[in-house]
C-alpha cells in the first residue's frame, strides 16, 4: 500500500502519513459503531432498548457522547503526577493502535509489511500495560492502584498462554509474517488454520481438534488482556469503582475507552488473521469470477472486519453473560490451566507437524 | 530481611457503587486481603424515632415507608399491628387478606432487588434487569391499587388507604404466572453458572451459632440453616392459614451458611411467596377496607412490642403511649441494622472482591440502618 502511495504521490512523507492514518480512520469509525453496538447488545439481551433518542435507534448516540467529553473539564487530581497522568492515555492508546501497523486488512493493504508481524504486534501490546499502570499510580488513588496493579498482573500473565498459542501458530506455518500466514489460508473456509489449514491427508484432521485448543486458549487469554467479562477486574466497578481510569475524566477518559475499544478489535483481528483465515473469503471471491479486479480487494476488506466483529461481538456477548471472577481465580485459571494446557498442545502440535 | 509492610487503610464510600446506598466501610487491607472491616453508619439519618414522638399514630405510617424504602408495605404492616395491638383493633378479613397479599407482593420485590444487585456485585449485569422487569410488574400492581410506586403509605390503622381495583386480581394472577418463568432464567443464568459459585460458595460462612449470637434473623439467618420464620414461628396477621415452607440453607454447592446459601434461600422464598399469594388471592372476601378506621386515633396508656417477618428479617416496633394524640416513644428494631454488625467478622481474612459478595448476601439497606 505504501508504495502504491508512493507511486502514486511521489512523496514518501505523504505516503507514509496517509498510510498510517488509514488505520486510525478505521479505528476510528470502529470504535464509534463498537460502543454503539455494546449498548445495544446489552440492551437487546437484557429487555431494554438502548439509546434511541439520537437519530434513528440512536445510531449517532456515540457522536454525542464524544462531544459532550469533549466539553467536559479535565481534571487532574491535586496529588497527581501531572506527567505521568497525561502521558498514560496517550501511552495505552497508543501500544493499541501501534498494532494495527502489523495487521493486514486486505490483500493490498498492511501498514508495515514486516516479516516479524506477529511478534512486533506482542510486543507493542506491551506498552498497554505500562500505559494503566502509570495510570494508576499517577492517579494518586487507592482504588486506581489497586486497579493498575491487577492490570499489571492479569496482563502480563495472560501474556504467556496467549504468547503460547501463537508460537504453536509459528510453528506450524513456518512464518511470523502476519501476511503469510494469511495468504496460507486462501481460497476456500476449510484452508483456515482452525480447521488444519492448507496441510493434506492425515495431518490436517490430526491437527484440526489441537487447531482448536490452540484457537481457545488464544481466544480466553486475549479476553484477560483486553480486560473484558469475566476478566474484567482491573475496572471491576463493584469493587474498585472504576478501577486504573476513576481520576480521569473528558477526553483522557475517552481515550482509554477508545484504546479498550481498539483493543478488543485489535485481539480479535489478530485471533482472525492466524485462525480464521485472515482477509481470504471462506466462498471464494465475486471480483474473481466476475473479472472484476478491484472488487477483490474490497470484498477482502468486507471479510476481515465481518470476522473481527463476529468476535468482538461475542466479547460482548460474553460480557453481558458472566459474572466476574475473583483475583485469585483469575491467576488459577492463567497459571493452573491456560498455561500447562498450551504447552501441551504445543508438544502435541509439533509432533503431529513433524509427521 | 523482612521487609517492614503496613496495611492500607482504605475508605470505601459513602459514593461506592456496592455499598448498597450510603455505608462507609473502612477497610485495612493488607494487598487485597481484607484485615478489618469497619462499617460507619449515619449518613441517611433523619431522627425516624424522634420525629415519632411529635406526629399522630396515622402521620408516623408514610414515615415508616421510608424506613427499608424497597419493602414500605411490610414496614406499614408491622407498625400498624403495633398500633392496632395497642388500641385492641380487630381489622375485617378483607383488610387481613390484602395485606398479607401485598405484604408478599412486596417481599418477592424487595427479593428481586437483593437478589439483582447480588448479581451486579459479582460482575453479572443482566440478571439484575431481568429481575427489575418484574419487580416493575409488581410496582405496577401497587401503583394501580393506591398510586405510588415505592412509598405507599397503604396499610393504615385499622384498614387500608385504598381498597383494592377491579383489576388487582388479574393483574396479579397474571404476574404469577410470569414471575415463575423469570426464577426458572435467574437460576439457569446466574444461581447455577460456575463462576458465580466459585465467587460465592464457601465466602463469608456464618456458622448458626454466630448467626443467633448476632441476632441475624431473615434470610441471613435462615441461609445458616435455622428454620426461624415468624410467620410460622410466631405468626401474625393471618398466616396461619397458608401453607407454605421455610426454605433453609443446605451447602448445596458449599458449607452452610455460605453466601451461596444466602442468596439462594431469598431465591426459593420467592417461590414460597408465590404460593402464599395464590392460595389467599382467591379467597378475598367482601367487606369494607374502611369499617374499622378509627376518626382519631388515641391509644390507652401502655406498651407494645410487634415484630414481623420482613423481607429483610425481624422488624420490630416498640411503642409506648402515655394515652395522648402521640406515642411518647418509638423504638425499631431494623433487621438491616443487626445483620450489618456480623460484616466485620464475617469478612476477615478474605479478600475485598469477598467483602463485596458478603456484603451483598447480608442484603442491607441503609434507610432502615440510619432510620
Amino acid at each position: 500500500m505504501y508504495d502504491l502511495l508512493t507511486n502514486l504521490l511521489g512523496n514518501q512523507i505523504v505516503a507514509y502519513v496517509i498510510a498510517a492514518s488509514l488505520p486510525l480512520i478505521f479505528v476510528l469509525t470502529f470504535v464509534l459503531f463498537a460502543v454503539l453496538a455494546e449498548r445495544k447488545v446489552s440492551a437487546h439481551m437484557q429487555d431494554r432498548l438502548g439509546p434511541m433518542r439520537v437519530g434513528w435507534h440512536g445510531i449517532i448516540q456515540t457522536l454525542a457522547d464524544m462531544l459532550k467529553l469533549l466539553q467536559k473539564e479535565d481534571i487532574v487530581p491535586e496529588g497527581a503526577d501531572k506527567t505521568l497522568f497525561n502521558l498514560a492515555p496517550l501511552l495505552t492508546f497508543l501500544g493499541t493502535y501501534a498494532a494495527f501497523a502489523a495487521i493486514p486488512f486486505a490483500g493490498i493493504y498492511v501498514g508495515s509489511s514486516t516479516a516479524i508481524g506477529i511478534y512486533y504486534v506482542t510486543a507493542v501490546s506491551g506498552l498497554v500495560v505500562a500505559g494503566l499502570l502509570l495510570a494508576g499510580w499517577a492517579s494518586d488513588n487507592k482504588y486506581s492502584l489497586y486497579g493498575a496493579m491487577r492490570t499489571a498482573a492479569q496482563i502480563v500473565s495472560y501474556e504467556i498462554p496467549t504468547a503460547i498459542a501463537i508460537l504453536t501458530m509459528v510453528m506450524v506455518s513456518g512464518t511470523l509474517s502476519l501476511m503469510k500466514i494469511s495468504d496460507m489460508q486462501t481460497a476456500h473456509f476449510w484452508n483456515w488454520w482452525i480447521l488444519g489449514g492448507p496441510e493434506t491427508g492425515i495431518v490436517k484432521f490430526l491437527l484440526i481438534p489441537f487447531m482448536i485448543i490452540t484457537f481457545l486458549i488464544y481466544y480466553i487469554s486475549s479476553l484477560a488482556e483486553v480486560n473484558r467479562t469475566p476478566f474484567d477486574l482491573p475496572e471491576a466497578e463493584s469493587e474498585l469503582v472504576s478501577g486504573y481510569h476513576t481520576e480521569y475524566s473528558g477526553m483522557k477518559f475517552a481515550f482509554f475507552f477508545l484504546a479498550e475499544y481498539a483493543n478488543m478489535f485489535a485481539v480479535s483481528a489478530i485471533a482472525v488473521t492466524l485462525f480464521l483465515g485472515g482477509f481470504h473469503s471462506p466462498i471464494g471471491y465475486l471480483g474473481h469470477s466476475l473479472g472484476i479486479d478491484w472488487l477483490v480487494p474490497v470484498e477482502q476488506f468486507f471479510w476481515f472486519t465481518f470476522k473481527g466483529t463476529a468476535l468482538v461481538f461475542v466479547q460482548m456477548w460474553l460480557r453481558w453473560t458472566l459474572p466476574r471472577v475473583r483475583v485469585d481465580q483469575l491467576m488459577v485459571i492463567c497459571w493452573k490451566y491456560l498455561i500447562p494446557y498450551a504447552v501441551v498442545n504445543l508438544i502435541i502440535v509439533g509432533i503431529i507437524t513433524l509427521l | 530481611m523482612a521487609l517492614k509492610t503496613e496495611e492500607l487503610v482504605l475508605n470505601m464510600g459513602p459514593q461506592h457503587p456496592s455499598t448498597h446506598g450510603v455505608l462507609r466501610l473502612l477497610v485495612e487491607l493488607d494487598g487485597e486481603l481484607v484485615v478489618n472491616v469497619k462499617p460507619i453508619i449515619g449518613y441517611l439519618h433523619r431522627c425516624f424515632e424522634k420525629h415519632c414522638e411529635a406526629l399522630s399514630y396515622n402521620q408516623i405510617v408514610p414515615y415508616t415507608d421510608r424506613l427499608d424504602y424497597l419493602a414500605s408495605m411490610s414496614n406499614n404492616l408491622s407498625y400498624v399491628m403495633g398500633v392496632e395491638k395497642l388500641m385492641g383493633i380487630q381489622v375485617p378479613e378483607r383488610v387481613e387478606y390484602i395485606r398479607v397479599i401485598m405484604a408478599e407482593l412486596q417481599r418477592i420485590a424487595s427479593h428481586t432487588v437483593a437478589l439483582g444487585t447480588y448479581g451486579l456485585d459479582i460482575g453479572a449485569f443482566t440478571p439484575f434487569l431481568f429481575l427489575f422487569r418484574d419487580r416493575e410488574k409488581i410496582l405496577d400492581i401497587f401503583e394501580a391499587t393506591c398510586g405510588a410506586r415505592l412509598l405507599y403509605n397503604y396499610i393504615w390503622v385499622g384498614g387500608l388507604s385504598h381498597d383494592i381495583p377491579d383489576e388487582f386480581v388479574p393483574m396479579v394472577k397474571k404476574f404469577i404466572k410470569e414471575f415463575r418463568p423469570t426464577i426458572e432464567e435467574v437460576n439457569e443464568l446466574l444461581s447455577f453458572n460456575k463462576i458465580f459459585i466459585e465467587r460465592t460458595a464457601n465466602i463469608g460462612v456464618l456458622p448458626p451459632d454466630t448467626a443467633i449470637n448476632y441476632g441475624i434473623t431473615g434470610p441471613s439467618l435462615r441461609g445458616s440453616g435455622i428454620k426461624w420464620d415468624l410467620r410460622k414461628n410466631d405468626p401474625y396477621s393471618i398466616y396461619d392459614r397458608f401453607e407454605f415452607d421455610i426454605p433453609v440453607g443446605e451447602g448445596k454447592v458449599g458449607t452452610v451458611g455460605d453466601s451461596w446459601d444466602r442468596y439462594w434461600v431469598r431465591m426459593l422464598e420467592m417461590e414460597q411467596s408465590l404460593r402464599i399469594i395464590e392460595q389467599a388471592i382467591d379467597n378475598i372476601p367482601d367487606g369494607d377496607v374502611h369499617e374499622m378506621v378509627p376518626k382519631r386515633i388515641k391509644a390507652p396508656k401502655g406498651n407494645v412490642y410487634v415484630r414481623a417477618e420482613n423481607p429483610k428479617g425481624e422488624l420490630g416496633f416498640f411503642i409506648l403511649s402515655d394515652g395522648k394524640n402521640n406515642p411518647f416513644r418509638v423504638k425499631v428494631r431494623p433487621p438491616s441494622f443487626v445483620n450489618l454488625s456480623v460484616l466485620g467478622e464475617l469478612s476477615k481474612g478474605y479478600l475485598v472482591a469477598d467483602l463485596i459478595a458478603i456484603l451483598g448476601s447480608l442484603d442491607i439497606v441503609l434507610g432502615e440502618i440510619d432510620r
